[in-house]
């Protein structure tokens, strides 16, 4: 199972094939602000995705880098500013929120696959109930993703059956049935055992080769070097910097950055 | 350093696990005699039973007089339970004064509950929908047209006359098959983010829950006319029905919002984040989860609701148990042991009955086992 992953990871990355669209808007997020009560999470947050872009965002735990990517699929609300995904802006019109969420996938830390439903039937529900797909179509869909994440086997058990790495696979494969324009990670490996991690980051780079458009809060520094074409650091609710991996890594600017950069790397 | 440097060459093999001490003695010593305290509970169990035993089968087939003796074989010293007064009076225990020229109706309702009723329950049985529709919205339809006649040229037989164990599963099967749906929107309103609806459901299900059923029965006797047309009245069944089942709903409401609460935010999380809506989200991922974590609780409401239907002799209606203490009092029964036979009947049915609800529920549980427990 693993030496098949650790030897792909080490392979070459075909970065020609991540392209990033110069026209294409995915994300325009405008001046947001956001709120937990009276403490200020997010500090007036200003970003533009294009299509096609790999964004690995990193910082201090509590730095809100999760609550922001929350609020692209508006699993957190913000109370000010603009977040249009798609070209939908985000407002608290549900069917606008469900229209945007339909597009937009999500991977949990903790996986949250539906414990009472075989693999199958995780990957199926969404399509056939919120797109009103056919079953036997669905299942099709299904079996093809789940043989790209390489668990096609695996169909027919629960969540409860398998290993931490084989379930990340399976919700990145269950949002992937979405046929979704864009992917947001929320610390996908940091529930993994080491030796899994790299079977969940092989499944993301073989989708950032195929052009997805991907926003990940993730500690892995590697995979951040390898696939993004990005880096944002936040801390205290705030961007504070941001810039291509390279430059990023070696040439840290603000003090924050260099300070979280000199703990995390060795 | 060297010394404590290893590297291990072979790999341990899997071993069968050591055989337990097998055979009869053996359990015996390992579960019965296994130290001088548990010999004397053996042997302070072995004479309990010794003692509670022979009397109790005595009683119960002994020196019992079988279904189709007399009255004068139950009126002899020391006899044991009085079997053929149930025989004989077996009719009425199970129609009440539903007149005995048209016992076909009720077996035929009867025949109904089982034949709809046992595909239902058995996950395996084909063309559930069908089956559910027949069970849930045409049964009911026939049941009263059939008991209550009036129709069809079919002698109309009032309510009133209705009794025995006919009512108590009337009363038992529609509580049952209302209360817990009843149960899971008032659990839902109660969640709810509307204030209004959350406010009515915490306000019917703490007003309910903390009073007696009894007071209920009572109030659905006195209330619902209240509401309803002048001239019309409500029967008094429907009373008993409506009743029992809110109060059961409220109960069942809690029981089902406990479940509700066992289940981790990123399962609503990852339902929303797929585009599932709310109901969407709700009746595939949620519910199904809370309900299983639940099932004890559920179960233990519909058990203590059949039992619950035995308080609908407040309202005057006679069912199982009150029709039993009824023929309690009948002269030409009357001997030592009749009215404790008649309750060792009543019991004995109401136990078949909540014992098999128990049992089917475990096999439930044991069933939507995934082997999951996050």
């Amino acid at each position: 199972m693993s030496d098949v992953s650790v030897a792909k990871v080490d392979r070459e990355i075909v970065r020609e094939k991540m392209t990033v669209s110069q026209t294409e808007v995915a994300i325009e997020i405008i001046g947001m602000n956001k709120w937990y009560a009276d403490f200020h999470v997010l500090r007036d947050i200003n970003l533009k995705v294009m299509k096609g872009e790999r964004i690995v965002i990193a910082g201090p735990s509590g730095s809100g880098k999760s609550t922001l990517i929350r609020c692209i699929n508006r699993l957190e609300e913000h109370q000010q500013g603009q977040i249009i995904v798609n070209g939908t802006e985000l407002t608290s019109d549900l069917r606008r929120v469900d229209e945007v969420r339909r597009e937009v996938g999500m991977v949990f830390q903790h996986f949250n696959l539906f414990p009472h439903l075989t693999i199958l039937q995780n990957l199926t529900l969404a399509p056939i109930w919120v797109r009103g797909t056919p079953k036997a179509e669905a299942e099709e869909t299904a079996m093809k993703y789940l043989n790209r994440v390489r668990i096609p086997e695996q169909a027919l058990k629960f969540p409860g059956q398998l290993s931490g790495g084989q379930q990340q696979r399976v919700a990145i494969a269950r949002s992937l049935c979405m046929n979704p324009e864009i992917m947001l990670f929320d610390e996908p490996t940091s529930a993994l055992d080491p030796e899994m991690v790299k079977e969940v980051l092989e499944v993301m780079i073989n989708l950032a080769e195929e052009g997805m458009t991907m926003l990940c809060v993730t500690h892995e520094m590697g995979f951040a070097r390898q696939v993004a074409n990005r880096v944002i650091f936040m801390d205290q609710g705030q961007i504070i910097e941001q810039n291509e991996p390279e430059a990023f890594f070696s040439n840290p600017q603000h003090e924050r950055t260099k300070l979280f950069l000199s703990q995390i790397l060795h | 350093m060297s010394d404590i440097a290893f590297v291990r060459s072979d790999m341990v093999p899997s071993k069968p696990a050591p055989g337990r001490t097998t055979g009869f003695a053996a359990w015996l010593k390992e579960n019965l005699f296994a130290s001088f305290g548990d010999t004397v509970l053996t042997l302070l169990a072995i004479l309990f039973i010794a003692w509670i035993v022979p009397p109790l089968f005595g009683f119960l087939i002994g020196n019992a007089v079988p279904p189709g003796g007399t009255v004068e074989q139950c009126r002899v010293e020391n006899v044991g339970a009085c079997w053929a007064y149930i025989g004989s009076e077996i009719e009425f225990f199970i129609y009440g004064f539903y007149p005995m020229s048209e016992y076909w109706r009720p077996n035929i309702v009867f025949a109904l509950l089982v034949l709809l009723g046992a595909p239902m329950l058995i996950p395996s049985v084909p063309y559930k929908v069908i089956n559910a529709v027949a069970f849930f919205l045409v049964m009911p339809v026939v049941d009263t047209i059939l008991l209550s006649g009036g129709m069809f040229g079919l002698r109309e037989v009032p309510t009133e006359q209705w009794g025995g164990l006919l009512i108590t599963l009337i009363i038992s099967v529609v509580g049952i098959s209302c209360s817990l749906p009843l149960g899971i929107l008032l659990a839902l309103g109660r969640q709810s983010k509307l204030p209004i609806v959350k406010t009515l459901c915490i306000a019917f299900i703490e007003l309910v829950r903390a009073v007696p059923l009894i007071t209920v029965l009572f109030m659905a006797s006195i209330m619902l006319p209240l509401f309803m047309p002048q001239g019309t009245s409500v029967d008094k069944l429907m009373r008993a029905l409506v009743g029992v089942t809110l109060f059961s709903a409220a109960y069942m409401a809690e029981v089902v919002r406990g479940g509700m609460q066992a289940i981790g935010r990123g399962q609503y999380e990852a339902a929303s984040a797929l585009g599932l809506g709310y109901w969407k989200s709700t009746a595939f991922i949620i519910l199904p989860q809370a309900l299983k974590h639940v099932i004890p609780g559920i179960v233990g409401n519909f058990i203590s609701l059949l039992k619950d239907t035995s308080l609908v002799y407040i309202v005057g209606m006679k069912d199982l148990l009150e029709a039993v203490k009824t023929k309690n009092d009948a002269i030409e029964w009357a001997s030592p042991t009749q009215s404790v036979t008649g309750y060792i009947f009543a019991a004995a049915v109401y136990w078949v009955m909540c014992f098999s609800i128990s049992r089917y529920s475990r096999y439930w549980e044991n069933r939507l086992n995934t082997g999951h427990k996050r």
